[in-house]
């Protein structure tokens, strides 16, 4: 019973492995010159700590708005693209639904996309 | 057949459509005025040669269907009209007094700005009226219901800039709605009744044939047919001008006279008894609602007859008559002669539109007067303010010559202002004079005969054991005198004596046009002749004869009628018959006698309210003020209503709203302020009231 | 085997049409910045579809494994639906550059809020209905706030956003609790799961909840207090769509949970007892303060609460005949209200001063623009149920079935609500026809040329109530055909 559960063990071992690996990598390798701004938590200028009314542009919201879209995309199509093997074995013009109900998905993303991209969504002045 | 029918009922909606459309969307159509009204009233006239034809031709009853209006489970209506004697003679008096009224209001209304809207308005009202009372079930004639309502209203409303016209027509328009919706309520009862009988098959249209069969009356037995009957009651007082939802009738007054003379008069307030004697049969099941009709008629009556004793307004004292006069036939439904009710419909037609369009010629003419006296700087001008006691000086100066006999401006329907009126337009005021002594019940005008009959008929159920018949009986009698008292009060100070207006020896009134005279000749030639015909029994016995509207109505030997009456076993004796037709006779002579004799309101004009008021006493003082109806309605129903909305609903809708737009108004600071002003009261109070009904439903779902 | 797909994408077709028409729009827009072809590509993908259920009026199926009702009560449904964004989509555009907003994307989104409304009005599963309510409801937060630089329509917005999420949230919990009484999500199986768990507490929980966030998106007093501030804020045309089709569909989407989703007994029991205390209070409170208002916008939102009421008094009679008589009197409502705002929308003479709206500025109008004021006074008193108007018919078939339910005292208080709706409808009226133009303000008189497609709407819809007032025959046999009362009715 347990061992079905063994890869995914060993799949977090990896991952944990490999974090701790990295970071203390780049400590060894990179050049280290600590300063005020580099020892702020957020290093992209963001205040942690702070009055929470400030202004900031628009630009924020919209770039982060599209990417949880197509972040969103990718989560559907993970599950989709597991379980395609078993349309294709299926037979009988399954696979070919499911591509294009896949592809009628993407379809309207990537016509979200091009709007937005045609808008000006995406240009940062 | 169906063409007939078809030719009945649709001229005068396409061209009502015609001439509305066409004055509406073309501006130069509108001064046609001799076109506009001669179409609308083809437009009558052709619908009234159709009935006669059909009236004189008739055999027997037939129903005509078109098609199928609502259809929904067991529901199926039909747009279907019946023809039989009751829907046949209403139809005769709807067209051939509205022809009579179209003419005569192409003469009255000649140069009014509204003239092409007047006309579309009264055809309209002509077709929904025939609706009415062609109409073959219920839904079908509440469609004309309704649509009469909203003619009235509109005609009603139809000086709209006057701020007190619209206000009538509003309140006329309400208070009708009260007894629609309780007819509306009615309908559903008298449905769900039928609908839910064992080894109820099939649809069911609330059509009169299948209600009035004696296999479904059987199923209103008991208080379910009580209370619907109560419902159409209460639908009927609505329509009808009875006690309590009369107040709307003497408002209604605000329209162009024609209007109350054909609407408010003859046609559309009958509609009530109308409807009360389509369905008799289903009516005469339950003795209770009878006796409530009874007593809330002979109540109407007399209250609305004290009203009109104390009316200086011309068209008052003949909007109370006819809440009074409707109140007669009520109280002669309630009784059970629904028949005769009927025959008062005809004859009260014929003597009221006589006696309204006779005033409409005075106030027309006195409208002249009033214009040629501003003219002459004798009265303030119309537009200069009112007769207050700071006018200019001049005015002061003739007013201390010939002042007017009371406060306030002049007013050309006041009858105060008038007398003498005889001199100037004679046959204004014979016809006048003829429906007043009609109305007043001498014999042999038709007043006398329809009148009389309803008086014998409540006697003739008292005398069959019914006290309640007595006591409608007494109270009539009582009523008799007093419209005798004052239609001939009216006339007198109207036509009789010294005229009264101010500069009454340059300013002279004129008669009217022929197209307003020749109404009111024939009106008038009706309300002589009307009456033969319904004889009293007795005296159709003596003449060997009997009564036609009896064997119109409810039958005779093998015909049977659609109206129902009440059977009486102990019958007065044809010397008590005799002896009440004396005695309705004698009343009515008293009561002009007394006006004309006694109070001398000829001679002595305004002056003998003075003696009117020393014999009626106390009840003066409440007659004059309306016995206070309006400001109960107004306490009562009106202020809590209006009152509750604005100052208990609304603010805390309003106050949130407003709180939060000031609020907005104050913070200039963008979205930021909106947030905050949101996030602080606003949305909490609204996410609060969710949650109030999130509590509501739950409980109501799990715990009830 | 997979056979089905191909059978089931042509039983949604018109949900597809729709929602490929809005795709087109919006690439349109994306390429040519607000072309005027917009609203007629719009347009004519509604008509399409339009046609396209009117094909399925008498052919009930299902699709997609039960997720999914198409035809027959969804079509008449959709068609209501339809008719409301048709309505809109043409009376919107001359308004929409009269204020300045005239965007391609405002008909794109029409489209979009309408698939939702659609998918909503076909719901044959929770997760289903789940979907459409939130495509409906997202695009319509849009659509409110979509004038963006008036604070008005930014706090509209705001709050109907706010308390939209509220009420999302109680119709989700509703969905759980159902979920977890019955094991299933769709309607069809949810009786049968219901008796095999016999979780009897947690269901009828489940259903309340349910009922709270359907009651809120009808705008059912207590939870209507977000309608008035949202149609006022909201562009005119724009209120006339969210006021009637999303009502549409979320009044149809609860007749099609009443009637095939919960067991007969409850909806005979608790159910119609909370709907009829809902409709009744409805009813008089939404009547009643729209007696106090002095804006007409206010006013008609008011208005439409009431008429949430009545459509609720037929419902809580929980008959076939009930849910017929509502889903005629949708279809009333929706053409009576569109035109009423259109009307209004048409009297709006700008953005600012003219977008208010108070009954004073309207002085007069009805001589000025004598179109507008006669349809407006067929909407009027069609609104105020005056025969032979479609809203007669409506209001008779809600009542007569509340009577027959025996809900006698609920018809009763109906009936007594809108005599008092009389009164403020009347008041528009005489305030268009009977005050002197001098009441109005200088800027409401300017005179202006009524665009022939505002017209054109308008006479239609007033045409159309009348038609369906005086031979509604064929509609309301289809409104009552789809649910078989036999099978509905208890308790009788």
């Amino acid at each position: 019973m347990i061992t079905d559960f063994v890869p995914l063990f060993i799949m977090i071992l990896l991952a944990l492995g490999l974090a701790l690996t990295l970071l203390k990598l780049q400590q060894w390798l990179g050049p280290y010159q600590p300063g005020k701004i580099k020892g702020s938590p957020y290093e992209s200028g963001q205040d942690p700590v702070g009055s929470a009314r400030e202004r900031y542009s628009i630009k924020f919201y919209l770039v982060a708005m599209i990417f949880i879209v197509f972040d969103v995309e990718l989560v559907f199509l993970y599950p989709w693209a597991v379980s395609f093997g078993e349309f294709l074995q299926a037979g009988g013009g399954a696979a070919l639904g499911a591509l294009a109900v896949v592809g009628l998905f993407l379809f309207i993303l990537v016509v979200g996309l091009i709007y937005d991209i045609k808008k000006g969504g995406l240009d940062w002045d | 057949m169906e063409t007939l029918v078809r030719l009945i009922l649709l001229p005068p909606l396409l061209v009502a459509a015609f001439n509305g459309m066409m004055g509406l969307f073309m501006p130069s159509w509108r001064k046609n005025e001799w076109l506009i009204g001669g179409l609308a009233l083809a437009a009558v006239a052709l619908p009234f040669a159709v009935t006669c034809s059909l009236f004189f031709g008739f055999e027997e009853a037939e129903t005509v269907r078109y098609f199928t209006w609502l259809a929904a489970g067991d529901l199926s209506v039909d747009f279907a009209y019946q023809l039989d004697e009751l829907s046949l003679l209403m139809t005769m008096i709807v067209t051939g007094v509205g022809s009579l009224i179209h003419l005569y209001s192409i003469g009255y209304m000649h140069g009014d700005d509204g003239f092409w809207r007047f006309f579309p308005y009264l055809n309209l009202f002509i077709f929904a009226m025939l609706n009415l009372v062609l109409a073959a079930n219920l839904p079908v004639l509440f469609l004309g219901w309704e649509g009469v309502g909203l003619c009235s209203y509109l005609l009603i409303g139809f000086w709209y800039t006057e701020l007190k016209n619209s206000e009538a027509a509003n309140k006329a328009f309400i208070v009708n709605r009260i007894g629609d919706f309780a007819f509306l309520l009615a309908m559903f009862m008298i449905f769900k009744t039928v609908t839910d009988a064992p080894g109820f098959t099939g649809t069911f249209g609330l059509d009169f044939a299948t209600l009035l069969a004696p296999e479904t009356l059987a199923l209103f037995e008991g208080s379910t047919g009580l209370w619907i009957a109560l419902l159409l009651f209460i639908g009927a007082t609505g329509k009808s001008a009875q006690i309590p939802l009369f107040v709307w009738l003497p408002d209604a007054m605000a329209g162009p006279t024609p209007v109350s003379a054909l609407i408010h008069a003859a046609t559309m307030v009958t509609s009530g008894l109308y409807l009360l004697a389509r369905l008799s049969a289903f009516v005469l099941l339950q003795p209770t609602a009878m006796a409530v009709i009874a007593i809330v008629g002979a109540l109407t009556a007399i209250m609305a007859a004290t009203v009109a004793i104390t009316q200086n307004d011309i068209k008052k004292v003949l909007a109370y008559s006819t809440v009074s006069q409707l109140g007669y036939m009520f109280l002669a439904a309630g009784v059970g002669a629904f028949f005769v009710a009927i025959f008062h419909v005809m004859t009260h037609a014929f003597f009221k539109a006589c006696l309204f369009l006779g005033s409409g010629s005075v106030i027309h003419s006195m409208h002249h007067v009033e214009h040629e006296l501003e003219h002459k700087g004798l009265i303030p001008s119309h537009h200069g303010g009112h007769g207050t006691p700071h006018d200019s000086e001049a005015t002061q100066n003739t007013l201390r010559h010939n002042p007017l006999p009371y406060d306030g401006p002049f007013d050309a329907q006041d009858m105060r202002t008038m007398g003498g009126l005889r001199k100037y337009m004679p046959s204004t005021a014979i016809t006048f004079l003829i429906s007043t002594l009609a109305i007043a019940g001498i014999p042999p005008l038709s007043g006398f005969f329809s009148k009389d009959e309803i008086l014998y008929k409540a006697f003739e159920y008292g005398y069959d054991g019914h006290a309640l018949g007595y006591v409608v009986w007494i109270i009539g009698l009582v009523t008799a005198v007093l419209t005798a008292i004052y239609m001939t009060r009216a006339y007198l100070l109207t036509f009789e004596g010294k005229p009264r207006w101010p500069g009454f020896m340059d300013v002279k009134p004129h008669e009217s046009p022929w197209t307003m005279t020749v109404p009111l000749w024939v009106l008038a030639g009706l309300a002589v002749i009307g009456g033969f015909f319904g004889l009293a029994p007795v005296v159709a016995e003596a003449l060997g004869t009997h009564s036609w509207i009896h064997e119109w109505l409810v039958g005779h030997g093998d015909h049977v009628g659609p109206v129902a009456e009440l059977g009486h076993e102990v019958v007065p004796s044809h010397a008590v018959e005799w002896g009440l037709l004396g005695l309705g006779a004698l009343l009515a002579l008293i009561g002009v006698g007394a006006a004309w004799f006694g109070f001398r309101f000829g001679e002595r004009g305004p002056e003998a309210d003075r003696s009117v008021r020393k014999l009626m006493g106390v009840f003066y003082g409440p007659a004059s003020k309306k016995w206070g109806w309006d400001e109960a309605y107004d306490a009562a129903v009106v202020k809590p209503i209006v009152e509750g909305s604005r100052k208990g609903l609304a603010p805390f809708d309003k106050g949130i709203v407003d709180g939060a737009v000031t609020g907005l108004a104050r913070s200039v600071r963008g979205l930021a302020g909106v947030l905050r002003g949101a996030q602080t009261g606003v949305v909490q109070t609204y996410a609060a009231a969710v949650v109030l009904g999130v509590v509501i439903v739950v409980a109501l779902m799990l715990f009830v | 085997m997979y056979d089905f797909l191909l059978a089931d994408t042509a039983r949604v077709l018109p949900i597809l049409v729709v929602a490929a028409v809005g795709i087109a729009v919006i690439l349109l827009d994306a390429f040519r910045n607000d072309s005027p072809s917009i609203p007629w590509l719009a347009g004519a993908g509604l008509v399409a579809a339009f046609v396209l259920e009117g094909f399925k009026l008498y052919d009930p199926q299902v699709a997609f494994f039960g997720q999914v009702y198409s035809g027959g009560a969804a079509a008449f449904a959709n068609m209501v639906v339809l008719l409301g964004a048709l309505g809109s989509v043409v009376l919107s555009v001359p308004y929409l550059k009269r204020i300045g907003h005239n965007y391609g994307e405002v008909h794109a989104l029409i489209l979009f809020a309408t698939v939702g409304m659609m998918t909503l009005a076909s719901a044959g599963s929770l997760i289903t209905l789940f979907v459409g309510l939130e495509t409906m409801s997202v695009c319509l937060y849009v659509l409110t706030g979509l004038v963006r630089e008036e604070k008005g329509a930014n706090e509209s917005a705001l709050k109907y956003f706010l308390l939209g999420a509220f009420s999302t949230g109680f119709f989700l919990y509703g969905i759980a609790l159902l979920y977890g009484a019955t094991g299933t999500m769709l309607f069809s199986e949810m009786v049968e799961g219901l008796a095999v768990t016999e979780r009897t507490g947690i269901f009828v929980g489940g259903v309340a909840l349910l009922l709270i966030g359907f009651l809120f998106k009808v705008s059912a007093v207590p939870f209507h207090m977000w309608t008035p501030d949202v149609y006022q804020g909201a562009p005119t045309t724009l209120t006339g769509f969210m006021s009637t089709a999303s009502k549409a569909a979320a009044f149809a989407a609860l007749v099609v949970v009443l009637a095939r989703a919960l067991p007969v007994d409850l909806v005979a029991g608790e159910v119609q007892i909370t709907l009829s205390v809902v409709a009744a209070v409805t009813m008089v409170v939404g009547n009643v303060i729209a007696l106090a208002q002095t804006n007409v916008k206010r006013m008609l939102a008011y208005s439409s609460i009431a008429h949430a009421g009545y459509i609720l008094a037929g419902l809580a009679a929980g008959t076939g005949e009930g849910y017929g008589g509502a889903l005629f009197y949708l279809l009333a409502y929706t053409v009576m209200n569109v035109g009423a705002f259109g009307v209004l929308a048409a009297l709006e003479w700008d953005k600012e001063q003219g977008a208010i709206q108070d009954i004073e500025s309207l002085a007069g109008s009805g001589y000025r623009q004598p179109i507008l004021g006669v349809t407006m006074g067929v909407f009027l008193f069609a609104l105020t149920g005056f025969p032979p108007l479609a809203g007669f018919i409506g209001k008779y078939l809600v009542f007569a079935a509340a009577v027959d339910a025996g809900l006698t005292w609920l018809a009763v208080v109906g009936v007594l609500a809108s005599v008092v709706s009389a009164y403020y409808y009347l008041r528009i009226l005489v305030v268009m026809w009977m005050k002197p133009e001098t009441d109005a303000p200088e800027a409401a008189r300017q005179p202006f040329a009524l665009a022939t497609s505002t017209t054109v709407v308008l006479s239609l819809c007033a045409l159309l109530l009348l038609i369906l007032g005086v031979m509604p025959g064929g509609v309301i046999e289809a409104a009552q055909s789809y649910f078989d009362a036999g099978a509905i009715v208890a308790g009788r």
